[in-house]
């Protein structure tokens, strides 16, 4: 529109297109209706709903502990969370506290996960934007973490590993020494990663300034996790509701400044740091002792709501449980997804820029489609 | 729970040696209880939490009389308000209270209940000093509630989802839509009346709200479905 309204030196008209949902970079069944100028998003429609499997209304017909493993399928690169997330939530109903080395070893297995889930992030987040090669470093390490995962409870991806009031299996022999090699050798698989990435000239241009989100916008549209806390926002369940025993560990909540790709990018890598030192000091403070409550064979709640939430990779994941007097059914659970309130911002993200700057902040947002439609 | 059983022998006459048995059980216990440390808690009963009232909590006075019923449970206050003035107390909690951020929104359905069939809860968090609070407002079955997302951003999906799996209406939404199932599905999976099992179209169970039509699954006559 150069030369005026009235005339224009192209007439460009908007063009619609579908982008999805079987697309690779889509991270699953996400379609987006975009309208398009030229290479310009004018307006970008997330559509979701392809993968809902109505979890939420299972969970009302099953007992509370068969609830556990359909929230593995929730977000299932991420299954640790998920169960720690429905059964900190349950105890916080019956009043069970747990043994400090069920605790313990919940936060191990949650923070190998949550390794393991930033490694999918990178890998894919990479791929995406066309850095072919840390898919194949990060996949290695993360098959390391699985191979501990399978080794203590025999999934690899579905875990189903915790029970309400503890977990359900102590420890393999040997599994402790196997951690901790791991855990000592991780910090230098980061630095090899940032090697690749971090000033590497064609990341840079690809993720700086894009996918910017002020702070103020950040809070209106609900976000959480590595999203809120990349536009400088301090927030981390761990430290402002600690679970288990996360009051009892130290470590830091990175933030960044320029509320971009980049910036998320160096917040998720500073996360993976902090959770290797969280996994040294709680490898160092395991007690020893039982890894199960007195928690009774069959469990009855008492009449109430209870919203419990844990710091899952993507945000803040929470589970809300309305129980009925002497039930032994959830009569609702609203399960509070983080990647489902950030995808929501993505319209607002990706709004006038090109359309190969929408895989960079999808990949950002690392969204989780399961979650998302539940 | 064995706790819930009645105990058998409960009804038949207790002789005079039994009960002097059970009182030197019962002694001998207690003289175990006295020198045992104490337990820890993981190995004491559970106890369940209990709910108290919660009027005199700073946000439910600074609300005046907006708020009907408080309720501490689990150490969260949940205020029932009503439905019609949502957008009020709303706007009033995140101006002038400082709750700038929703946490969540959903619905609870209660077909049986007199007072209305939904609960919309609210779940809202403040920075400052990292207080939650939950916002509870009652509906009967065919009333619609006012859209907050002109105050919190995050309402939009959340308003969609609640509309979606429950049919609840919310005004001045700015696109109330399906969001979860797809435009033309029939009914409202996560009402208590629907089929855990699901339904096809052609055998809808609100025929006359939402014609039947659309879907994966489309019965055809004769083939059976």
């Amino acid at each position: 529109m150069m030369n005026g309204p009235e005339r224009p030196l192209f007439d460009v008209e908007e063009m619609e297109i579908s982008f999805g949902p079987q697309h690779p970079a889509t991270h699953g069944v996400l379609r987006l209706q975009m309208k398009l100028d030229g290479e310009r998003i004018v307006e970008a429609k997330p559509i979701i709903g392809y993968l809902h499997r109505g979890t939420e209304k299972l969970f009302e017909t099953m007992t509370f502990p068969a609830c556990i493993p359909h929230t593995d399928r929730l977000d299932y690169v991420n299954a640790a969370h998920n169960n720690q997330g429905f059964c900190i939530t349950m105890e916080k109903l019956l009043g069970i506290s747990i043994p400090p080395r069920a605790a313990y070893l919940r936060m191990i297995l949650a923070e190998l996960q949550r390794l393991a889930s930033h490694l999918v992030w990178l890998a894919t987040h990479a791929v995406d934007i066309g850095a072919i090669t840390p898919f194949f470093y990060t996949f290695r390490e993360r098959d390391e973490i699985l191979d501990l995962f399978e080794e203590y409870c025999g999934a690899r991806l579905t875990l189903n590993t915790m029970k309400i009031g503890g977990l359900p299996f102590e420890l393999p022999e040997g599994w402790l020494d196997r951690c901790a090699k791991f855990v000592d050798a991780f910090p230098a698989h980061i630095d090899e990663y940032e090697t690749l990435l971090t000033t590497n000239r064609i990341w840079k241009r690809r993720t700086v300034g894009v996918g910017v989100i002020s702070p103020e916008d950040a809070i209106n549209m609900g976000l959480t996790g590595p999203p809120l806390r990349g536009s400088g926002i301090e927030w981390d369940i761990r430290k402002v509701f600690p679970y288990d025993r996360y009051d009892e560990v130290e470590f830091d909540v990175p933030i960044g400044t320029n509320c971009d790709t980049y910036d998320r990018y160096l917040v998720r890598l500073e996360e993976m740091r902090q959770s290797i030192r969280i996994l040294r000091q709680c490898l160092e403070k395991l007690p020893e002792g039982p890894i199960m409550a007195k928690a009774p064979k069959v469990l009855r709640s008492p009449e109430g709501m209870v919203y419990a939430s844990v710091e899952s990779p993507k945000g803040e994941l929470g589970y809300f449980i309305v129980a009925t007097e002497k039930g032994t059914t959830p009569y609702r659970c609203r399960v509070r997804p983080p990647s489902f309130v950030n995808l929501q911002a993505l319209p607002q993200m990706v709004k006038g820029s090109l359309v190969a700057d929408m895989m960079a902040v999808i990949g950002t947002l690392d969204i989780v489609l399961g979650e998302i439609d539940r | 729970m064995s706790d819930d059983k009645p105990t058998p022998n409960t009804d038949e006459p207790v002789t005079g040696a039994e009960v002097d048995k059970a009182a030197e059980i019962a002694a001998a216990k207690a003289k175990v209880a006295e020198e045992a440390p104490p337990k820890n808690p993981w190995e004491e009963k559970p106890v369940p939490p209990v709910h108290s009232d919660a009027m005199d909590d700073d946000d439910v006075v600074a609300l005046e009389g907006l708020v009907v019923s408080a309720d501490l449970f689990t150490g969260t206050v949940t205020a029932t308000v009503e439905a019609e003035k949502i957008l009020d107390v709303c706007r009033f909690l995140k101006e002038e209270r400082g709750y700038a951020f929703l946490v969540d929104l959903t619905a609870i359905d209660w077909p049986e209940r007199e007072e209305g069939r939904f609960d919309i809860i609210y779940w809202l968090h403040r920075h400052e000093d990292s207080k939650r609070l939950r916002l509870r407002a009652i509906l009967a079955e065919d009333q619609a509630i006012e859209s907050v997302e002109s105050i919190w951003g995050a309402a939009n999906w959340m308003e969609r989802e609640v509309y979606d799996l429950f049919g609840v209406i919310f005004e001045n939404h700015p696109g109330l839509e399906r969001i979860l199932t797809w435009e033309g599905f029939n009914g409202h999976p996560l009402r208590k009346d629907f089929p855990v099992e699901g339904i096809d179209t052609g055998a809808a169970i609100y025929p006359d709200v939402y014609p039947p039509g659309g879907g994966p699954i489309v019965a055809d006559e004769g083939e059976g479905a």
